[in-house]
């Protein structure tokens, strides 16, 4: 009976078998690359909001504090929306007739919450307080970049737990004065490690890397 | 050691605890017996069926999920979390911040009695009742029936919509008819009009009913509830020749002695004297004694397990026990002499340890005892010298003290006689609690007009036309009193979920003001009856009064108590000796004892998914109630566990499975009330037996002459005492006082503590934080509250009957009960035990994946998200305090239910491993406190679910690195034990021996 695979298949077969290995490899380098991308995190999309508000236009032109609007971040686990009172506050003054305004004044007639798009979300096991690390000196750019400069919102950082850890296992890499947390234009110094160091040791700021620390 | 259909060979067990040397400590008959079922408890944890699917799916589903899984499997990973949107306020309201709770005071009315609250908020959602320490019933304790109020808030199955007939109706459809009733009763003055309430404390709703009563002379208002203090009444009528309530001061009392009275779990001021009580034997600081407990009790109770001295006796003997016991004491009435009443060997030394502590001793006498029996209590008392030293007397703390089974009796004639054609039921479920010989049910149909007020739609709502949902006790405006008459003013955390009224509401329906709110109802009367209130006379400018009103209504809604409302004490004198009854002659065959059931209490919260999966104090059963026999009396009639018997009292019958309790006295039989629910949710449905169908007015709480058959089949109980044995190690260490004071190590020395050398590990470093928690034995009253104060915490699921069957249950603190001594009347302990915390901790060497891992501060973590549930740990936890979610247990579905969780514990799913954290997310806010705050954390700062709720103070959490905090006082103590320390796990969760205080004098306890 004749060979049904001419003998030059022999090679096509080895070169399968050893590209295999390249192959699955590749799909692993891809899994992790895309499980790391903006694809998966979502860092860097920008999502569409109900009101095209500007961070942008109200930090950088303006110069409205985080607090102004954020009002617990320095007491509780979530920084805070503003209610839609916050808003009328000056839009029942100033461009109050502005068509792009109009769910804001129609949530205040109605009295019916504006439903903003989440930009950061944590898996819900894990429990973040803003309270405990803005009081410790980590700045808002530092996890939120320079939203100063976003017109619409976007996640800046990966929020994955490696990037969660970078900072737990090295807060001197992070933190800067309390007085600066809310400076959007802050830049580390050049010898932010020396600086670290000696603000980890004023505030006293633990390396917590225990899972029950953000995980129960 | 059984017999071939599943008897207990009770002989051979007589016979091995006798030769047991040394005090050895049992579970149940079946270990005792090392019956096959308990082998298989013991070497399987969970039984044969635990490997098995038992999901009603078939193997094609089966398959084709597990194929779609499997398929699915490798790209979870690459999901992406669906979008979420943010709502903010509109209008943000004042003190609201999101992710920090708020606490409100508020009450829990149980048979009209309140018990203090403060109810946790999460933004307009109540998560977590806790005691309020202003509140002089709760001190900051709650109990079980407090702590499951949240569930029932949230219980999808409570009836939501006004209704005729069955057809779905308006509240104004529902004025208008009352708008007619009343134009119809106007005219006769209010004849044919009754109110059926349960107890009244509360001044409004009294306040309302009297000016309905004046507007309608004619009318009339009746109370009834199934569980009532009729006997308490009747007993201070007996003796003092008018109705007072009697208050105890257990701080006080040296001697206490209990008729039959369950003092530390049930009754109006439960809470408070469990933590008086226990106070007196912690060995703390300068205390070095303890008082010494007597309990004479007709089935086993939480107080009875306590007890330095328990006698079993039959219901009916306790009355001549204490006629013999008064005698003795000598009270002015002239009495026979004792003459052989059953434990009479107990009376001598019993009168000699009370009258070597003149003033400072207490004679209580239970609920359920007949009237004589509290006359005889009240004059034991008197002849003390207690009065006004650890007893003390008020005015009733009812708005309208009446005999309540003597009300319903009158009113079920009255509508017989053709009296009453309008009816209104405020509350309560008359035909399913009403005595069974009344023909109560019957009566109701003869009423023309009825209408019912409830949570559920229940039985009494089917047979009446109009049902009106009820507004839980969280969703209302409503005020109640205490058990020392304290009021609190009841206010919602929630607005009605279902559009529930309130019983305010209900009879202003048949006011000139049908629409008024029960917050005007309320706000209304206090204006009137604060204390300092302008009279109508005198009229000082509105705007002074107003304010001086404003301040009054703030402080007490924020205090949870309206200042100076507890009662003062009144003096009463004895009156004449009360008619003695003729001796018991001629009592034969067995007697039935009714009782509240510890959990679903009169059937209330029988739709309560946690109160029914609770283990009972003493016979761990869950889901159902049983016949509770004695051995002596089971091995007598031939009776197993499980076997049904049909019972029959006075022409009535009622098929029930036995359940074998020792201690429970001979030849008789006990059965808890509320259970076999004909109408009620889905939880409820199909659960026990019910033991209304054989209770009459004339033997509310027992009687003589019950029969017994054998059905011949068996009923499949869902009893927990096997689960999560640590086989025969003695966990529970206890001895008495004088031992002690002799050899005060002896605690130590019963056990032998591991070196730590032993360990292959290198010790731990603890530095900053290291938390312990210590559990003192000789407190704990075996209450479970902890048990459900955690599974609200920490949103715990319900798994359900068959699943507690196969060992299932899920709850992180768990109770256990061991007996020891003999079969009859052992002595009983109760031993909480949550997860350890080992710092050498044999769950986490053995997991593969590192889910569960050791934290700084010596927390034993589990993180859930990394769990892939091979189930090793729990394997190898000697202890048994891993859970396993071996079905999708948690509620993901229903809306209301997501309401009640707490927002800082996630929700477990299917197949991953739980267990107790110490509550790190209360740990772990604290934390954040005080590091905002740049200090060190109090002691005491952080409170677990379980310390916080527990009456009796037993379970203490801090700091162990902190040599000055209180645990570490107490583990410092002698009677500190580790739990199995010969394993080496040190476990940082530690115990204080069981000290019990006996009567040298009285030799043998049982």
């Amino acid at each position: 009976m004749p060979q049904i695979f001419h003998r030059s298949t022999n090679t096509f077969a080895k070169l399968s078998i050893f590209g295999s290995i390249f192959i699955i490899g590749g799909i692993l380098v891809v899994i992790i690359a895309v499980n790391r991308s903006g694809y998966v995190t979502q860092a860097g999309v920008t999502r569409e909001q109900p009101v095209p508000f500007s961070h942008q236009h109200h930090v950088a032109a303006i110069g409205i504090d985080c607090r102004y609007c954020h009002t617990t971040v320095e007491i509780a686990a979530v920084a805070g929306i503003p209610p839609t009172k916050t808003c009328m506050n000056c839009h029942s003054q100033i461009w109050s007739t502005s068509p792009m305004l109009e769910p804001v004044r129609d949530s205040y007639r109605t009295d019916k919450s504006l439903r903003w798009t989440r930009v950061h979300d944590l898996p819900d096991f894990a429990y973040f307080d803003h309270s405990i690390h803005v009081n410790k000196g980590v700045g808002c750019s530092t996890c939120h970049g320079r939203v100063d400069r976003m017109p619409l919102v976007w996640q800046h950082a990966s929020l994955q737990m490696e990037w969660c850890l970078e900072c737990h296992r090295r807060p001197e890499n992070y933190v800067r004065p309390r007085d600066q947390v809310f400076n959007m234009e802050y830049q580390p110094p050049t010898d932010q490690i020396a600086l670290g160091k000696q603000l980890v040791q004023e505030y006293k700021i633990q390396s917590l890397t225990n899972c029950s620390t953000c995980h129960r | 050691m059984t017999t071939r259909n599943g008897q207990f060979d009770f002989a051979s067990l007589r016979t091995k605890l006798s030769s047991s040397d040394g005090q050895s400590y049992w579970r149940s008959l079946d270990e005792l017996a090392e019956t096959e079922g308990f082998q298989e408890f013991l070497y399987r944890e969970f039984p044969q069926q635990a490997d098995q699917w038992v999901d009603p799916v078939g193997r094609r589903r089966f398959l084709h999920l597990m194929g779609a899984s499997l398929a699915l499997a490798g790209l979870t990973g690459c999901t992406k979390q669906p979008d979420e949107t943010i709502v903010p306020y509109v209008k943000a309201p004042e003190e609201v911040i999101p992710g920090k709770p708020l606490f409100f005071a508020s009450a829990m009315p149980l048979g009209g009695i309140a018990e203090g609250l403060l109810v946790e908020n999460h933004m307009g959602r109540p998560t977590k009742v806790e005691g309020n320490p202003g509140h002089p019933a709760s001190l900051g304790a709650t109990g079980v029936l407090a702590q499951a109020s949240i569930l029932g808030l949230y219980d999808p199955d409570r009836s939501q919509t006004v209704t005729q007939y069955g057809e779905i109706r308006s509240w104004n459809a529902f004025l208008s008819e009352m708008r007619e009733a009343q134009q119809r009763v106007k005219a006769s003055k209010g004849a044919g009009l009754c109110f059926l309430t349960e107890t009244v404390t509360s001044p409004t709703l009294h306040r309302q009913l009297q000016r309905l009563l004046a507007e309608f002379p004619a009318a009339k208002w009746r109370q009834y509830e199934p569980v009532n203090s009729d006997s308490v009444r009747q007993g201070a009528q007996l003796a003092f020749g008018t109705n007072v309530a009697t208050r105890y001061d257990f701080e006080k009392a040296d001697v206490v002695v209990s008729l039959d009275a369950d003092f530390l779990s049930t009754g109006p001021g439960r809470l408070r004297y469990a933590r008086d009580f226990t106070a007196r034997r912690k060995l703390r600081g300068s205390q070095h004694e303890m008082n010494r407990l007597y309990v004479v009790e007709s089935t086993p109770s939480n107080t009875g397990a306590m007890a330095d001295h328990r006698l079993p006796l039959r219901a009916l003997e306790i009355e001549a026990f204490a006629l013999a016991l008064a005698a003795e004491v000598g009270v002015t009435w002239p009495l026979p002499a004792s003459s052989g009443a059953a434990g009479s060997a107990w009376i001598a030394p019993l009168v000699r340890d009370l009258k070597r502590h003149p003033g400072a001793s207490l004679i209580i006498a239970g609920e359920q005892q007949p009237p004589l029996v509290h006359a005889l209590a009240h004059a034991m008392n008197h002849a003390l010298g207690n009065v006004a030293k650890t007893i003390s007397y008020t005015e009733p703390v009812e708005a309208n003290p009446i005999q309540q089974t003597e009300s319903l009796r009158e009113l079920v004639s009255d509508i017989q006689a053709g009296f009453i054609d309008t009816l209104l039921v405020l509350g309560g479920n008359p035909a399913f609690t009403a005595p069974a010989d009344l023909g109560f049910v019957d009566a109701l149909a003869k009423v023309k007009l009825r209408v019912h007020l409830s949570l559920y739609q229940d039985e009494t709502s089917a047979l009446c036309h109009w049902h009106i949902p009820e507004a839980h006790f969280l969703e209302s405006w409503s005020d109640s009193r205490a058990y020392d008459g304290t009021v609190t003013i009841l206010q919602p955390l929630i607005a009605p979920l279902y559009g529930g009224k309130t019983a305010h509401e209900m009879l202003a329906s048949l006011t000139n003001q049908p629409d008024q709110s029960s917050y005007e109802i309320v706000r209304g009367y206090w204006q009137q009856h604060y204390p300092g209130a302008p009279s109508i006379s005198s009229k000082p400018a509105v705007s002074q009064a107003s304010a001086a009103f404003e301040q009054f209504w703030r402080r007490s809604l924020h205090d949870g108590v309206v200042a100076e409302t507890a009662l003062p004490p009144k003096s009463v004198t004895l009156a004449g000796r009360p008619a003695l009854p003729p001796p018991g002659a001629g009592r034969t065959g067995l007697d039935i004892v009714f009782r509240p059931d510890p959990h679903i209490h009169d059937g209330q919260f029988a739709n309560n998914g946690w109160l029914q999966e609770l283990p009972k104090p003493h016979t761990r059963l869950t889901w159902d109630n049983a016949a509770l026999i004695s051995p002596a009396t089971a091995e007598r009639l031939g009776l197993s566990n499980e076997e049904v018997v049909e019972l029959q009292y006075e022409g009535r019958k009622l098929e029930a499975p036995v359940w074998i309790l020792p201690g429970q006295p001979n030849d008789s039989i006990t059965l808890h009330l509320g259970y076999g629910r004909l109408r009620t949710g889905r939880v409820g449905r199909g659960a026990g037996f019910n033991a209304y169908a054989i209770r009459t007015a004339g033997a509310p709480w027992f009687g003589f002459g019950l029969e017994l058959t054998k059905m011949g089949r068996r009923y499949q109980l869902a009893c927990t005492q096997h689960h999560h044995s640590m086989e025969g190690r003695n966990p529970v260490r206890a001895g008495t006082l004088e031992e002690y004071h002799k050899h005060p190590e002896f605690i130590h020395e019963m056990g032998e503590e591991a070196s730590q050398s032993l360990s292959m590990y290198p010790a731990r470093k603890s530095e900053g934080n290291a938390w312990g928690m210590a559990i003192d034995l000789s407190s704990c009253t075996g209450c479970n509250a902890c048990t459900i104060a955690c599974q609200s915490e920490n949103n715990i699921a319900v798994v359900g009957k068959e699943q507690v069957i196969i060992g299932r249950e899920m709850h992180w603190i768990r109770v256990d009960r061991y007996y020891s001594g003999g079969l009859d009347n052992p002595a009983t302990y109760h031993q909480p035990v949550p997860c350890m915390q080992c710092e050498n901790a044999p769950c986490e060497v053995v997991c593969p994946v590192n889910a569960t891992v050791h934290s700084d501060e010596g927390l034993n973590d589990m993180v859930y998200n990394r769990c892939v549930g091979t189930r090793y740990c729990l394997n190898n936890c000697p202890y048994k305090v891993r859970r396993f979610n071996f079905l999708l247990y948690s509620d993901f579905e229903t809306p209301s239910l997501k309401l009640g969780r707490n927002p800082d514990v996630t929700v477990r799913s299917r197949g991953v491993m739980e267990k107790c954290t110490y509550c790190v997310q209360r740990i772990n806010a604290a934390k954040m406190e005080a590091e905002k705050e740049d200090r060190p954390i109090r002691d005491g700062e952080i409170v677990t679910a379980c310390e916080a709720v527990c009456p009796a103070k037993a379970i203490t959490f801090g700091n162990i690195n902190d040599s000055a905090s209180r645990v570490s006082l107490l583990k410092a103590g002698k009677l500190n034990y580790g739990l199995l320390g010969e394993l080496n796990t040190r476990p940082r969760t530690t115990y204080l021996g069981a000290l019990r205080n006996p009567n040298p004098e009285i030799k043998a306890t049982s």
